[in-house]
């Protein structure tokens, strides 16, 4: 099971699931789809935090935090 | 049409809300506070048609109806209460057209909370140069509202927007009663029979976040949890469905008004991307940021000098004026020591904290401090604290009120608490004064470090070094303790680098500004006059008794020598000298005496008062001759009446420096600490933890340098 965590820096993916629920919807609310694309963007320089670009803008969020969306 | 109608600004964070806000009202704008709590409310007037003026009311930014933070609580508290006093008449939701998807989704929460919502589509260019063409006439159709394409920066569209408006106004607007998900019907239809009719959304809202509703009481939210529990409501799978339903819905409205020109193979580089290459890179980006630190301090400390000698000479010739002027009375001394360098007191700082908000404003605009964020956010989260925090800890270099205000925008409750509590550890500008004399006391001027640095500078920013490592170690051991089992998170846009907008710069210097006078200012005032009734007037005739006594004592001391004594008796019989003496025993072991007491006393409520204190313990009633015209020679000339030595030695130098570098001594922060927490608890914690400290370290300084 792939998620935005294992990207590495400018790599590709399509959002499928969640394995949070408390996390999907604030994710859902700031566009992360299922069926959207992300591409990794910024790794923080101690490898944490990590940023996206989905929908068209750059999103944040902690490595934990990536590692709940699952991606193909 | 209804006269002056209360229009809202709704819109997701950085999707120009609050450009389009100042395009509108340009200066015709005020601050206010939302009812309740302290939180800057933009209030302005947009003329629409015929002389009627709209009020424009401009909301914190949020992503949708559900909230997640303080500041977005704000929105929703409005929103759900249609009785509220700023309930809008009609809203404008601001949509950033290049991400329109998802703005959209809160479009589409607000417009079945069935507000009368016009649609402004901001930031088409940047859509345009994605490829993306939108066609708005058809999305008005789609979604059944007044759509106004707009750019809010350069106010451009606006009269468009003005039609949308009074077009939306005049129409019986009919709010959407088909709402995109599944629910109960007869749940809904108890809802509506206990608390009042309303549609189904706004009761649906109210079912899931009740709890957070200022509307409703403890009895109330009791009844909306039995009904949760009677129909197997489930909040978070609700909110979710919900939230998928009205995208499903979007997707299939985005894609018919929608035109994607074939994307360009990966768009060049953008400016925004490269400067992050830089601001975010694991050396450069460090390094920058410490930069940008150094500069603020190099203004916080060096530039912001100018003008607070200014004000402070001003001040001091406004009471010489007055004192030469007036009739020697209690009532021109209670004026002049007490109420104008009370007054002076506050207006010191005010060159310091404007120009703190100079800098957290412009990059706050940029979209610099949400890199920041990022880069710190590592490093913070291994003391309890948030990438969120850096932002509060910055601000309170200069003072720790608006500092703890900005930890709004922290999500997660325990971060944010942390956060709060270990704030006023970071050296606030009222400890400037007293750590520029007591340092200028103990350590010699003319010494270096390695021949360069002078040793005085240094000792100073080892004080700012200490309090912030001081304010990390005490948020690691309140991590320990706090047994909230919360999830932090730290999900959050990182915004296109802007230039700032210097209208938006200067209205929140302004309104800082405003907001420390007022709120620091009144307390500061309030002591200063308090404590010069209390230097001023003693128990029964012992004010009258003592300069009896110093005469008796001393038959052959005449003028100014006389006086001193006099003066000096008299101090140590008034109420803060008795005071003083009380308190004696217990400061004792730090190295304080009765009159270090007074000023520990009267700078409980506000550190800043302690070098006033000190100037009025050594000088009040004396002639201000070249002896003893300073504060600091004063001190050097005290001798410990003990040892015979000088009183501000070493040892007693740095515990004092300690002591006011930890304890918790100014009445605006506990105050706000309240406020912000809604509780006693963490106000009094915040004094019992911090005082400790203070006394304890204090104590380990002095026996060690003693």
């Amino acid at each position: 099971m792939k998620t935005i965590a294992d990207l590495k820096k400018g790599e590709r993916g399509i959002i499928v699931n969640f394995t949070d629920d408390e996390l999907s919807l604030k994710l859902l609310e700031m566009g992360c789809l299922p069926g959207t694309q992300v591409t990794m963007t910024h790794i923080a320089p101690f490898g944490d935090p990590i940023a996206v670009k989905v929908s068209g803008y750059v999103l944040s969020m902690r490595k934990d935090e990536a590692a709940t969306i699952i991606i193909a | 049409m209804k006269k002056s109608p209360k229009i809202a600004l709704i819109g997701n964070p950085n999707a120009g809300k609050s450009s389009l806000f100042n395009s509108l009202t340009g200066l015709r704008q005020k601050t206010g506070n939302f009812p309740g709590v302290t939180m800057d409310k933009l209030i302005g007037k947009w003329k629409l048609e015929r002389g009627d003026d709209a009020e424009i009311l401009d909301l914190p930014g949020i992503y949708s109806i559900y909230p997640k933070s303080v500041d977005e609580q704000v929105v929703i508290n409005i929103l759900a209460n249609p009785a509220h006093p700023d309930y809008p008449d009609l809203a404008i939701v601001v949509a950033d057209a290049s991400n329109l998807k998802r703005n959209l989704l809160l479009f589409s929460q607000v417009r079945d909370l069935g507000i009368p919502t016009v649609l402004a589509l901001n930031m088409i260019d940047v859509a345009e140069s994605q490829g993306v063409v939108i066609n708005s006439v058809k999305l008005s159709r789609e979604l059944n509202v007044e759509v106004a394409e707009v750019n809010a920066k350069k106010g451009i569209g606006l009269n468009g927007l003005r039609l949308s408006v009074n077009k939306t106004l005049e129409t019986n607007y009919n709010s959407n009663d088909s709402l995109p998900m599944d629910y109960d019907g007869e749940m809904i239809e108890e809802i509506k029979e206990k608390y009042g009719d309303t549609d189904d959304y706004h009761a649906l809202l109210w079912l899931a976040e009740h709890d957070k509703l200022k509307q409703f009481d403890t009895k109330q939210r009791i009844g909306f949890d039995e009904i949760q529990e009677k129909y197997h409501w489930n909040t978070q799978d609700a909110q979710s469905k919900e939230t998928m339903a009205r995208y499903s819905q979007l997707t299939e409205i985005v894609d018919n008004c929608l035109h994607q020109v074939p994307a360009k193979e990966q768009e060049v580089n953008t400016w925004t991307d490269r400067l992050d290459a830089v601001f975010l890179h694991r050396f450069w980006g460090y390094f920058i940021f410490l930069g940008i630190l150094f500069i603020v301090f190099q203004a916080i400390f060096t530039w912001a000098t100018y003008p607070m000698d200014l004000i402070d000479g001003g001040i001091a010739n406004l009471n010489n004026f007055l004192k030469t002027n007036l009739p020697p009375t209690k009532l021109t001394d209670l004026l002049t020591d007490g109420l104008i360098a009370g007054i002076g007191g506050v207006l010191i700082f005010i060159p310091q904290i404007a120009f703190l908000f100079l800098f957290i404003s412009m990059l706050e605009e940029t979209g610099y401090m949400s890199r920041v964020m990022f880069i710190m956010d590592k490093l913070m989260r291994r003391f309890g604290l948030n990438g969120k925090s850096v932002v509060p800890l910055i601000s309170g270099v200069a003072c720790a009120v608006p500092a703890i205000m900005s930890t709004r925008s922290i999500g997660s409750w325990k971060d944010r608490l942390i956060t709060i509590m270990v704030t006023p550890l970071m050296s606030c500008s009222a400890r400037l004064p007293i750590y520029t004399v007591l340092i200028a006391l103990v350590v010699p001027e003319k010494s270096t470090l390695f021949g360069v640095f002078n040793l005085q500078g240094v000792a100073l920013f080892a004080m700012y070094l200490l309090g912030f490592f001081t304010a990390l170690i005490s948020a690691y051991v309140m991590k320990l303790l706090l047994k909230v089992r919360e999830r932090s998170y730290f999900i959050m846009e990182l915004p296109s680098y802007k230039s700032p907008r210097f209208s938006h710069v200067i209205l929140t210097i302004l309104n800082s500004t405003k907001a420390f006078v007022f709120e620091a200012g009144k307390v500061i005032v309030a002591i200063s006059i308090v404590l010069w009734v209390l230097a001023s007037y003693g128990p029964g005739d012992a004010i009258e008794q003592a300069e009896i006594y110093v005469k008796a004592q001393n038959p052959n001391l005449s003028g100014i020598e006389l006086e001193n004594k006099i003066s000096s008796q008299k101090l140590e019989n008034s109420y803060a000298g008795r005071f003083g003496k009380v308190i004696e025993p217990v400061i004792k072991p730090l190295g304080y005496d009765w009159k270090i007491g007074i000023a520990l006393i009267t700078s409980f409520a506000a550190r800043e008062v302690f070098v006033g204190t000190m100037s009025t313990i050594y000088s009040l009633g004396g002639e201000a001759n070249e002896e003893n015209s300073t504060v600091m020679k004063r001190l050097r000339a005290e001798i410990n009446p003990e040892t015979g030595k000088p009183m501000y030695d070493m040892a007693l130098g740095f515990s004092l420096l300690i002591f006011y570098a930890f304890a918790m001594q100014c009445m605006s922060t506990l105050a706000v600490t309240y406020r912000e927490t809604k509780s006693w608890k963490y106000p009094t914690i915040q004094f019992v933890y911090m005082t400790s400290l203070a006394y304890i370290s204090a104590f380990i300084v002095y026996q060690l340098l003693k």
